[in-house]
């Protein structure tokens, strides 16, 4: 198949188009900005709805507003602006409203800066917002996986009416690789709770309001069940050299292609390392992780570009059974090299 | 033989939780008459705020979605976007509108999103117990003022109609009341013409309308009525403030 050179960001945009995505609603923010040129530039001529909001918490809403009529809906922006719009994803998770959500993520905490990071892992992996909630979290490692994702996120907020948030670092946004161009996709999801008028039908109520303690409980029940299900369903990792491994490098997004060549590098070495590389932040896919445990690998090493948030997630798949370690940079991505040095100084410690 | 109006079909057969002497209920019964008489039910999706109107969903016989404070306006553009042919309207109070939601108010009319408004400014917060809102006047005694709002403390009450009024995308404003029979009917009317501006697709329109909290005013509901004359409307002027031809 013919592939085409593609920015990360683009990508991103184009999947969703070709998703059935039909409106866009964001406030501008480095490193995410192109996702909302490229929309601003292929709405008006396909029928689709472009608009600049005054803040990203209007942007959220709109979405509210705009996934409320059953329509494929997403926004893009980056961390304080994804910080903004957690009031928003709390009412969209209760209110099961399906959207895309996507954070072309810097570093923080504030302002921070605009090199590429992974330090919104607990805020995306958590909820974000207020109360009992989860979004489903895709961790794109490729410019190829920003426009799948963008496709399959949709076909996943459909499916368990959830936003799907996809979190790229910000240098995934804006490198340039080639790729096989998808095709279009019809959404195939009846939404019968759409509000679009309520013509030959009962009113339809989207509301997030619940006085009465039993029904909170009960709601709040619900989502769990829901998020239960999508535990069973929809973990999804990829496992490289895991079968023997002593030694387990886990990364996701562009931190496990890095981790991936070190692994290459010191298997050419002699050292039985492997990897594991989360696709879905949440749910976190921890039988992978149990799995190469139960598989002989004694050591954990969680790479990250931030401080060590994913450690927490691994520990807890692990609940005791091996030691978890963790190597992190921040606003840098470091080179197969240096990870290299990093495995090879633990193999000596370890005996590996 | 006594004629009982009879109860629009936009509004379901159920007793309003307002407080005695509270017009939320009585708007309710005009934006609902309004609707009824367009023959707009079916094609109309509102928007409640946080506030004592939270629940408004409970009421209107059509579709309804409830809205984190203050962002009413965010969402009725999201879906107006996607429905151009609907109906979409927000009800929001004062605290809703003109504090929390100030910039999704603001950006809504200047962008001309066609969509209308339903304000119901009552000098406070109903629903949290009465506490000062940016409209709350002078002197006036709420549980976060509880000396009077003073200006060099908590500023001046903000004139929403007159402020929106400015933005070119603003094809109606208008300011009513319902503290009188007379009153009421211009609401309606006015109303009627908000709704009337957002189907001829000319852009934003809002109508507020000054609305009693006895409750939280401490007075009676009568009392609460002659306040909306004799202090409210001298503030708050009555009448329209842009309607774009
Ligand atoms: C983000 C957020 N902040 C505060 C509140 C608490 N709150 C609920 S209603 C309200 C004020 C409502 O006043 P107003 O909009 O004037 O409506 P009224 O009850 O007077 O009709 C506040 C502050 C909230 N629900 N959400
Ligand atoms: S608290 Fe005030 S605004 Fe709320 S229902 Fe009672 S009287 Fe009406
Ligand atoms: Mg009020």
């Amino acid at each position: 198949m013919e592939k085409v050179l593609m920015k990360g960001n683009e990508a991103l945009a184009e999947g969703a188009i070709r998703a059935g995505c039909r409106a866009y609603f964001g406030y501008p923010i480095t490193p995410s900005s192109e996702i909302a040129e490229y929309m601003a530039r292929k709405y008006p001529k396909i029928g689709g709805v472009f608009l600049q909001a005054e803040s990203e918490l209007a942007a959220i809403n709109m979405v509210y507003g705009a996934a409320s009529t059953g329509a494929r809906v997403m926004t893009a922006s980056s961390g304080p602006g994804i910080s903004l719009k957690q009031e928003g994803i709390s009412f969209i998770a209760e209110a099961e409203l399906p959207c895309v959500i996507v954070n072309i993520s810097r570093g923080g905490p504030g302002l921070g800066g605009i090199q590429p990071a992974q330090s919104d892992y607990f805020q995306a992996t958590r909820g974000g917002g207020h109360g009992d909630y989860h979004t489903m979290v895709l961790a794109p490692a490729s410019v190829q996986d920003m426009m799948d994702f963008a496709m399959e996120g949709f076909e996943l907020a459909d499916k368990y009416r959830i936003p799907v948030m996809i979190m790229a670092e910000g240098t995934l946004g804006q490198m340039m690789e080639p790729i096989i161009l998808r095709d279009p996709v019809t959404p195939g999801y009846e939404k019968p709770w759409a509000t679009t008028g309520c013509k030959g039908r009962k009113p339809n109520v989207i509301t997030t309001l619940h006085l009465p303690p039993e029904e909170l409980e009960q709601r709040n029940r619900y989502l769990k069940s829901k998020y239960d299900l999508i535990k069973a369903r929809e973990k999804r990792a990829e496992t490289f050299m895991t079968e023997d491994a002593k030694l387990v490098l886990v990364a996701f997004g562009l931190m496990s292609r890095v981790a991936k060549r070190a692994v290459m590098e010191v298997r050419k070495r002699g050292i039985k390392a492997g990897l594991i590389r989360p696709i879905t932040l949440w749910p976190f896919p921890d039988e992978h992780i149990v799995e190469a445990a139960e598989n002989g690998a004694k050591l954990f090493l969680s790479l990250e570009i931030n401080m060590g948030q994913m450690v927490e997630d691994i520990k807890l798949a692990l609940n005791g059974r091996s030691r978890v370690e963790f190597y992190g940079r921040i606003g840098i991505i470091p080179n197969p090299e240096e990870i290299v040095g990093v495995v090879m100084q633990i193999a000596e410690r370890e005996g590996l | 033989m006594k004629v009982v109006a009879k109860r629009p079909e936009s509004l379901y057969d159920k007793k309003f939780h307002y407080c005695p002497g509270c017009t939320h209920g009585i708007i309710h019964r005009v934006i609902a008459e309004c609707i009824d008489e367009m023959g707009l039910r079916e094609k109309t999706i509102g928007v409640c705020p946080v506030g004592c109107g939270v629940l408004a969903y409970e009421y209107f016989n059509f579709d309804m979605l409830e809205a984190a404070h203050g962002r009413a306006p965010a969402i009725a553009t999201g879906i107006k976007r996607m429905l151009p042919e609907n109906f979409v309207f927000t009800y929001q109070g004062d605290g809703d509108l003109a504090s929390i939601g100030m910039a999704e108010i603001v950006h809504a009319s200047a962008r001309g999103e066609n969509i209308t408004v339903i304000f119901i400014n009552n000098t406070i917060y109903g629903m949290t117990g009465g506490q000062m809102a940016p409209t709350t006047l002078i002197g006036q005694v709420t549980t976060t003022s509880p000396y009077g709002r003073k200006p060099e403390l908590a500023g001046y009450p903000v004139r929403m109609a007159e402020l929106l009024a400015t933005n070119e995308g603003s094809a109606y404003i208008c300011r009513t009341s319902v503290h009188n029979p007379a009153n009421v009917n211009k609401t309606k009317k006015a109303i009627k013409k908000a709704i009337q501006t957002q189907l001829e697709g000319k852009g934003f329109s809002m109508v507020e309308i000054l609305s009693t909290c006895p409750t939280n005013w401490g007075m009676s509901p009568l009392k609460a009525l002659e306040r909306v004359e004799k202090e409210m409307i001298p503030y708050f002027p009555l009448g329209e403030f842009k309607v774009k031809e």
